[in-house]
């Protein structure tokens, strides 16, 4: 049987999207839905489902669209993952379940991603009401710190095992990264905040605005609770930390970003966080958050440059994100590395950039960019955007007595998120330092596996 | 854990001068845990964003602020009344004070900063120092609070009019009193110019001085690095960094350029919120 192609997702025209917030890509309807589930081999041992770090029955809830029963695709997904919604949009499945596929050695994966999604967004259409199956009740209570993508997914699992879960966040929205980072156009918050509605159905105590730490000590935490699960991500943003770093029109992608997706600052003076307009921004750096920084500013109107010290082969960005990037406009400017940023009165100017080769591979396995003497040249802007990584938060670590951490200040947990102390576990990017959300999802689950476990 | 009443709800409101307002209000996780020094982040509707203010003082599980209208936010904020609620408060933030004994201590407040060395003053009496205050202001009007300063050894009062105590600017007294008494260590907390001024006097005399800095924030928890600074050519975050520094380390011409540079989208935002709920007869 010849292999047929895949089908793609219906996606907005490049040049009108770019100019708002609302999502790029549409997803399949139900027609598009069924035909790509129809490509599915339906293997026996299926790879894809070792390559999703949730583990979900692939093979089976594609079944299930393909024969049309979308409300049944959708409630075999809702037993692995909590999910599904966000994680059919902004998974790198290249890297995971798609990646898995046994179609790859024949031609293209399906295309595992969007039908989670459209099996999300189908069951969110048509009211389709979550079984709510808590096991029984354990009669213990667990903390959970930080719910973003690790902390939603712990919550999830440990409420369905019928444990107290009280999970508290720092700011005044829940779902991490979900909400301050990612934005709109890739991930609409409405969905985020559907999904995380869910924990609370689980009977999830969200607590806003504790900044643990602060407010409670992380001691009175470990005498109040069970168990605790740290999840508070990496969220301390790094500065390159040149000449000029505190100009103003020098942002974190962080800043800009939370000023944009959380504090909704786009749509200023109707809200009331402003942000800086330039005609011409620069965006610094090659990763996820470089490319939703850039396709942000552009959507401001600004004419948008990404800088990135290596070439384009070493971008850490997912290759969809770099492609829709360009589809919109943004330009790339490779194998640049700023030295020095040039205000005016305090305000940013221009970037002094010099020109880089690549030399041998270093330890992360990416060649070395190496500056190339005497090829430093200017570029104008008014608005620099640093997107080169982020760091842990120290201070609340610090408090946590006992608690080891490795030598880059992440904790060090094992697999199942077990810490140097008995009853604290830990996953997602303070484990990790930064990566992806599903990668903290699934350390959420094997961390609420390894604390019923302890607790049992 | 036990249950705290954290409704956020306003138990009392009063103006303290024009277009400064004290507010007491009920966060207990905020009131028990609170040191000196220390601020929190209020998002008052919606729509609003996140702006940070000291605590200045805290009372069976409720907390003070006191806020001076200084733009749309704040002047929201001012308008806001006695049993009306703040959607989210979160706090206590940043590092407390560094309070022991150390023997003379002078400490400063300029403007709505009279309000917020408050907890400082006496944290620093209850360690048993010597403690000096320097009140200055632009006018006899705005010396707010002026009762809860009893316990202070000597009391200064400057006015920029002269209409109370010696006419001039605040580091002007700090300097006179520097010139005939050794002090052990100062604070100095109000308007960034002030507290510039203050740290150059501090370091002629060779004296740590402790600045507080209102940096812009956004989330106030060391994410985004909005409020950095640099302190001897070291970047800092004043949210979790400070907001405390020594004033003689801290670059001030930067950080007077970061303070204004949302300054026509500031001034753009209060004139259309004015257009809406006309003249602010409130303040």
């Amino acid at each position: 049987m010849a292999v047929k192609d895949r089908i793609p997702p219906i996606e907005r025209d490049p040049q009108k999207r770019a100019k708002d917030f609302f999502e790029v890509s549409l997803g399949y309807d139900e027609e598009r839905a069924v035909l790509e589930a129809q490509r599915c081999l339906q293997c026996s041992i299926p790879t894809c489902v070792k390559g999703c770090p949730v583990g979900i029955d692939i093979p089976g809830f594609i079944k299930q669209i393909a024969q049309k029963n979308f409300e049944e695709a959708y409630k075999i997904l809702k037993d692995y993952n909590s999910l599904p919604a966000v994680c059919g949009r902004v998974c790198p499945q290249e890297i995971q379940c798609e990646g898995a596929c046994i179609l790859n050695k024949a031609g293209k994966p399906i295309s595992i991603g969007n039908l989670e999604r459209f099996a999300a967004d189908w069951a969110s259409k048509n009211n389709v009401e979550d079984e709510i199956q808590i096991d029984k009740n354990q009669n213990k209570k667990i903390a959970v710190i930080g719910s973003g993508p690790s902390g939603l997914t712990t919550s999830a699992e440990l409420a369905k095992k019928g444990y107290t879960v009280d999970l508290f966040e720092v700011f005044h929205t829940p779902g991490g990264v979900l909400v301050y980072g990612i934005p709109e156009f890739r991930l609409p918050k409405d969905i985020v905040k559907k999904e995380v509605s869910f924990l609370e159905k689980l009977g999830v105590n969200i607590i806003l605005n504790i900044p643990v730490g602060f407010a409670i000590h992380p001691q009175e935490i470990l005498e109040n609770y069970d168990a605790v699960f740290i999840g508070v991500g990496a969220g301390t943003p790094k500065f390159m930390n040149i000449d000029g770093t505190e100009l103003n029109g020098v942002y974190s992608a962080n800043e800009f970003l939370t000023r944009i997706n959380l504090m909704k600052a786009y749509k200023f003076p109707q809200t009331d966080t402003p942000i800086k307009f330039a005609k011409k921004v620069v965006v610094i750096g090659g990763g996820n958050t470089a490319m939703d920084a850039a396709r942000s500013a552009l959507r401001l109107g600004a004419e948008v440059t990404i800088v990135y010290r290596r070439s384009e082969n070493e971008m850490p960005a997912r290759k969809e994100e770099i492609h829709h990037a360009k589809e919109e406009g943004v330009k790339f400017l490779t194998l640049t590395q700023p030295v020095r940023y040039i205000g005016r009165n305090g305000k940013l100017i221009a970037i002094e950039c010099v020109k880089m080769k690549l030399g041998e591979p270093d330890e992360s396995g990416r060649r070395k960019p190496i500056p190339i003497e005497g090829s430093n040249f200017i570029i104008e802007t008014e608005l620099a955007i640093e997107a080169i990584g982020t760091q842990s938060n120290k201070f609340l670590l610090s408090q946590f007595k006992g608690l080891e951490l490795n030598k880059w200040g992440y904790i060090k947990a094992d697999e199942f998120g077990r810490t140097s102390i008995p009853k604290v576990f830990a996953g997602g990017d303070i484990v990790t330092g930064a990566a992806t959300v599903i990668l903290a999802m699934g350390a959420g689950k094997k961390a609420a596996y390894a604390i019923d476990q302890f607790l049992k | 854990m036990k249950k705290l009443k954290t409704s956020n709800l306003i138990v009392e409101k009063k103006k303290l001068a024009y277009g400064i307002h004290m507010f007491w209000i009920e966060n207990e996780l905020v009131a028990n845990n609170a040191k000196a020094g220390q601020f929190v982040i209020f998002r008052i509707h919606e729509n609003g964003e996140r702006i940070p203010l000291t605590i200045a003082g805290v009372k069976d599980g409720t907390f003070r602020v006191i806020v001076k209208a200084v733009g749309k936010s704040t002047y929201e904020l001012c308008r806001f009344e006695k049993g009306d609620k703040i959607i989210d408060i979160v706090g206590p933030l940043g590092q407390p004070s560094e309070i022991k004994n150390y023997g003379n201590v002078l400490v400063i407040g300029g403007g709505v900063g009279i309000a917020t060395i408050i907890p400082i003053v006496k944290e620093l009496k209850n360690h048993r120092n010597r403690v000096d205050v320097i009140l200055a202001a632009r006018n006899k009007d705005y010396f707010v609070l002026e009762e809860e300063f009893k316990e202070v050894d000597n009391l200064y009062f400057v006015t920029n009019d002269g209409s109370r105590g010696m006419k001039g600017y605040a580091h002007e007294m700090m300097e006179k009193l520097l010139k005939k008494k050794k002090y052990d260590i100062s604070w100095a907390i109000g308007p960034s110019l002030m507290m510039k001024a203050c740290s150059e006097v501090a370091k002629k005399y060779d004296l740590k001085i402790w600045v507080s800095l209102n940096a812009i924030m956004v989330d106030g928890t060391g994410m985004c690095g909005g409020c950095r600074v640099r302190i001897s050519d070291e970047l800092k975050y004043t949210c979790v960094d400070g907001p405390e520094f020594d004033g003689r380390l801290v670059d001030w011409e930067s950080f007077n350029t970061r303070l204004i540079q949302y300054k026509e989208e500031e001034k753009l935002a209060l004139e259309k919120y004015l257009e809406k709920v006309g003249e602010p007869t409130w303040l």
